[in-house]
């Protein structure tokens, strides 16, 4: 495929430059491909999304049943759109501009199929698993074991694509997109490993290798960087290429692009702690988080200001260019989900903001913002230059865009009134002293009309990603893809004086192997190391605290399983506000068994932290069938199917196995009975709902949550 | 919080590579130029 045509000869005496002009096609079909997924899953993720907010305004919308739930579905919804939409998104624009700035075709065709349809069947095994409650309940990492070692391996046949394809690039400087998307390969592959390390109990359940505060601040520690090095670093990347293509002009700094990515992969990693703000993870920890967050705000900013100084000069052209609008509200959600998040990070309106839809309304901002408004913007230019033609309806892509604004707005501006205001009731105190909504139901009653306003919103962003749909099926209708694309580079080649060629590849080795062997070694010994610190760091600091009880243990797993945590908190702020409201606040101790952490990140309904002996067991029992039964007026979905599903207990003792071997004191004897001892307690729990005339058998899912409910914070109460 | 030292261990081993990656480029003239660059990616999909 590659031709060579050797047009000049030597240049100086000692050293000589051969110049050739060499001729190679760029590979549009992998491309195409992303392109075509995220376009797919876009639709879907924003689709269950929009039916999750639907969820929240009617209860009926859960369909009672299990697959179908918020618990549920509500990761299905960021799963879908931050791997499927997004991921495939970035993949397809870094496919497009990778090639471009490093004048060559993709590494391996072969890689790059792998990688495609690897990605698209982990998406399927995600929106299977998901569904089934079959997740490890950690946000945006709820896949089980072997999707993890799937991400891992795809992960990596995608970074051998990328580096290999960088390796053997015709320019000699590597454009800065290209830096961020090492970065985002780098970063992500090491976040994902130390994030999903488990102990596998059968094929679909596993238990987190850390416990409770730990498994909280890995687990944060993800969270907030697949924030920075998926959803940002690969954006601001292809920001960095699309953005001066689209305008025809170069960034507005350089110089400046190169400090923005340097300065922004170094101070990134320090800040997840933010997301653990009066929690029970040690202060220098939380304050820690706090100054890099704030510090964050300078390479931020600086990025903003490089793409729409861009612009300066050429705004004439923003009015008539819809792709460039879609680039100018982009950026400008990025500045302001930059400028909010250090924000946020405060620890004073991180007090009112956390748990409450504040954070939602911030995290739509980049997702709708930033991060769909570049896609979509990417889309526009990108579709009609693959299929060689011209955009089919300019007025239909300006629709879009006013769709997608105003939507954007519809969203975001609710959400923020309906966070203020919730997380202000919670703090509320009447001249007596007392709670002035001690009923937690009012705060969430009050809400509801806001939750409905933000479906209007995003009804309005689904709309007009519809009409784009239209328009970029039409275009790729009326134009003829392009899957292979001639082009040619001129590359000089230095010759020394005794006629060795230099090549490229050799010359940049090093790199490659610094990177393999640095991810190797230290993958390699911590594999060995986490393990024996974690067990190590296992010693009980709180006497009372003790291991939970077979039932007890299953009954956490259907907690995990109908995905509660994605509603209820178990994290009890040291304010007086939540002391009042739930109970002694939250101890690190107090977690020591919890593999993994059950700390939730949003209040959609009351912390569960000490509901143990809160109320009667009869009390739960018809909750649970039915919450309205109990709290009329409440939005939490009903689980029926509990009371009739059987308890599965075939892996229980294999659970106690493996959590013995994270450090959980169980001996060999509780172990081999632990069949006897979940009946004993089963039959106990069933007896005292037979009490209370509610006739259900001992061996039902519904008494294992309920054992676990119970227990729930209970522990600290025997001292 | 033994964990501290394993996520400040691999955080610092990122900053670290992503220095010694830094200063290589440094080295091998990487940074030296920085206008050209913008304006050629501008030129790069000339299709012939």
């Amino acid at each position: 495929m590659e031709q060579t045509t050797v047009l000049t000869a030597p240049m100086a005496a000692k050293e000589m430059i051969e110049k050739r002009v060499e001729q190679f096609e760029y590979d549009n079909t992998s491309v195409r491909n992303f392109g075509l997924a995220t376009l797919i899953f876009g639709l879907v993720g924003m689709l269950v999304g929009l039916t999750v907010a639907l969820q929240l305004v009617f209860p009926v919308l859960n369909f009672d049943l299990p697959y179908t739930t918020f618990g549920r579905i509500r990761p299905l919804h960021t799963n879908a759109i931050i791997f499927a939409f997004v991921g495939n998104g970035i993949f397809a624009g870094i496919y497009y501009s990778l090639q471009r700035v490093c004048r060559t075709r993709m590494y391996s065709d072969n890689l790059s199929k792998i990688h495609f349809w690897g990605w698209q069947l982990i998406i399927l095994s995600a929106a299977i698993t998901l569904p089934l409650g079959i997740t490890t309940s950690k946000e945006y990492a709820e896949l089980e074991w072997p999707i993890d070692i799937a991400i891992a391996l795809i992960w990596v046949v995608f970074g051998i694509n990328l580096i290999g394809t960088i390796i053997k690039r015709r320019e000699k400087h590597i454009y800065v997109a290209a830096w961020f998307y090492i970065a985002t390969f780098v970063t992500v592959a090491i976040l994902h490993i130390f994030n999903s390390f488990a102990f596998p109990v059968s094929f679909l359940k596993s238990y987190s290798v850390y416990a409770g505060v730990q498994d909280a601040l890995v687990q944060w520690w993800y969270g907030h960087n697949a924030v920075a090095f998926f959803l940002t670093t690969p954006f601001l990347g292809m920001m960095y290429y699309f953005l001066p293509k689209m305008a025809n002009r170069p960034i507005y700094s350089y110089k400046l692009s190169i400090l923005h990515f340097w300065t922004l992969i170094f101070l990134y990693i320090w800040a997840g702690p933010h997301h653990l703000l009066y929690s029970s993870l040690p202060d220098w920890v939380q304050s820690l988080g706090v100054v890099f967050s704030v510090m964050l705000i300078a390479p931020s900013w600086g990025g903003m200001i490089n793409g729409l100084l861009t612009l300066r000069g050429a705004w004439d052209k923003v009015s008539e260019d819809v792709t460039l609008k879609f680039m100018v509200v982009s950026l400008t959600a990025y500045g302001m989900a930059t400028f909010e998040g250090p924000l946020l990070s405060l620890k004073s309106i991180n007090a009112i903001a956390h748990f409450t839809d504040w954070v939602v309304a911030h995290v739509h901002v980049g997702a709708l913002g930033f991060n769909g408004f570049m896609l979509f913007a990417i889309a526009y230019w990108l579709v009609p230059r693959l299929y060689n033609t011209n955009l089919y309806s300019k007025s239909l892509a300006s629709v879009h865009f006013w769709l997608g604004t105003l939507g954007i707005l519809f969203y975001a501006i609710p959400m923020y009134w309906a966070g203020f205001m919730q997380g202000l009731m919670w703090q509320e105190f009447t001249p007596e002293g007392v709670l002035r909504y001690p009923n937690f139901l009012e705060t969430v009653t009050r809400v509801i009309p806001l939750y409905a306003a933000r479906s209007v919103g995003g009804t309005f962003y689904l709309a007009g990603f519809l009409v784009m749909l239209y328009n970029l099926a039409k275009t790729a209708q009326k134009g003829s893809f392009l899957a292979n694309e001639k082009t040619e580079a001129t590359v000089y080649t230095k010759i020394d004086h005794k006629g060795e060629y230099w090549h490229k590849v050799f010359e940049n080795r090093p790199i490659l192997l610094m990177i393999s062997s640095l991810i190797v070694v230290s993958i390699g010994g911590l594999v060995q190391i986490i393990p024996t610190l974690l067990i190590k760091s296992n010693i009980p600091t709180i006497a009372s605290v003790q291991p939970y009880t077979p039932l007890e243990l299953e009954g956490r797993d259907l907690y995990i399983k109908e995905g509660c945590n994605n509603c209820h908190s178990q994290m009890i702020r040291p304010f007086r506000s939540e002391t009042e409201r739930y109970g002694t606040y939250s101890k690190s101790g107090e977690y020591i068994y919890d593999h993994p952490f059950l700390w939730g990140s949003k209040r959609t309904g009351p912390d569960l932290m000490r509901q143990g002996g809160k109320y009667p067991h009869a009390w739960h029992y018809f909750h649970l069938r039915e919450s309205t039964s109990m709290s009329p007026g409440s939005i939490m979905p009903n689980y029926a199917w509990l009371l009739e599903n059987e308890l599965d207990i075939s892996n229980t003792q294999a659970k106690m196995k493996v959590m013995k071997s994270l450090g959980v004191p169980y001996s060999d004897t509780r172990i081999n009975n632990a069949r006897n001892e979940l009946k004993e307690q089963a039959d106990a729990i069933t007896a005292n709902l037979k009490a209370e005339k509610i006739e259900v058998k001992p061996d039902r899912e519904i008494i294992a949550l309920i054992a676990y409910l119970q227990r729930l914070g209970t522990d600290v109460k025997k001292e | 919080m033994e964990i501290i030292y394993v996520l400040l261990s691999v955080s610092l081993s990122i900053s670290l590579l992503f220095l010694g990656i830094f200063i290589y480029n440094l080295r091998k003239g990487q940074f030296d130029d920085d206008y050209t660059p913008s304006v050629r990616i501008l030129f790069d999909d000339k299709k012939k």
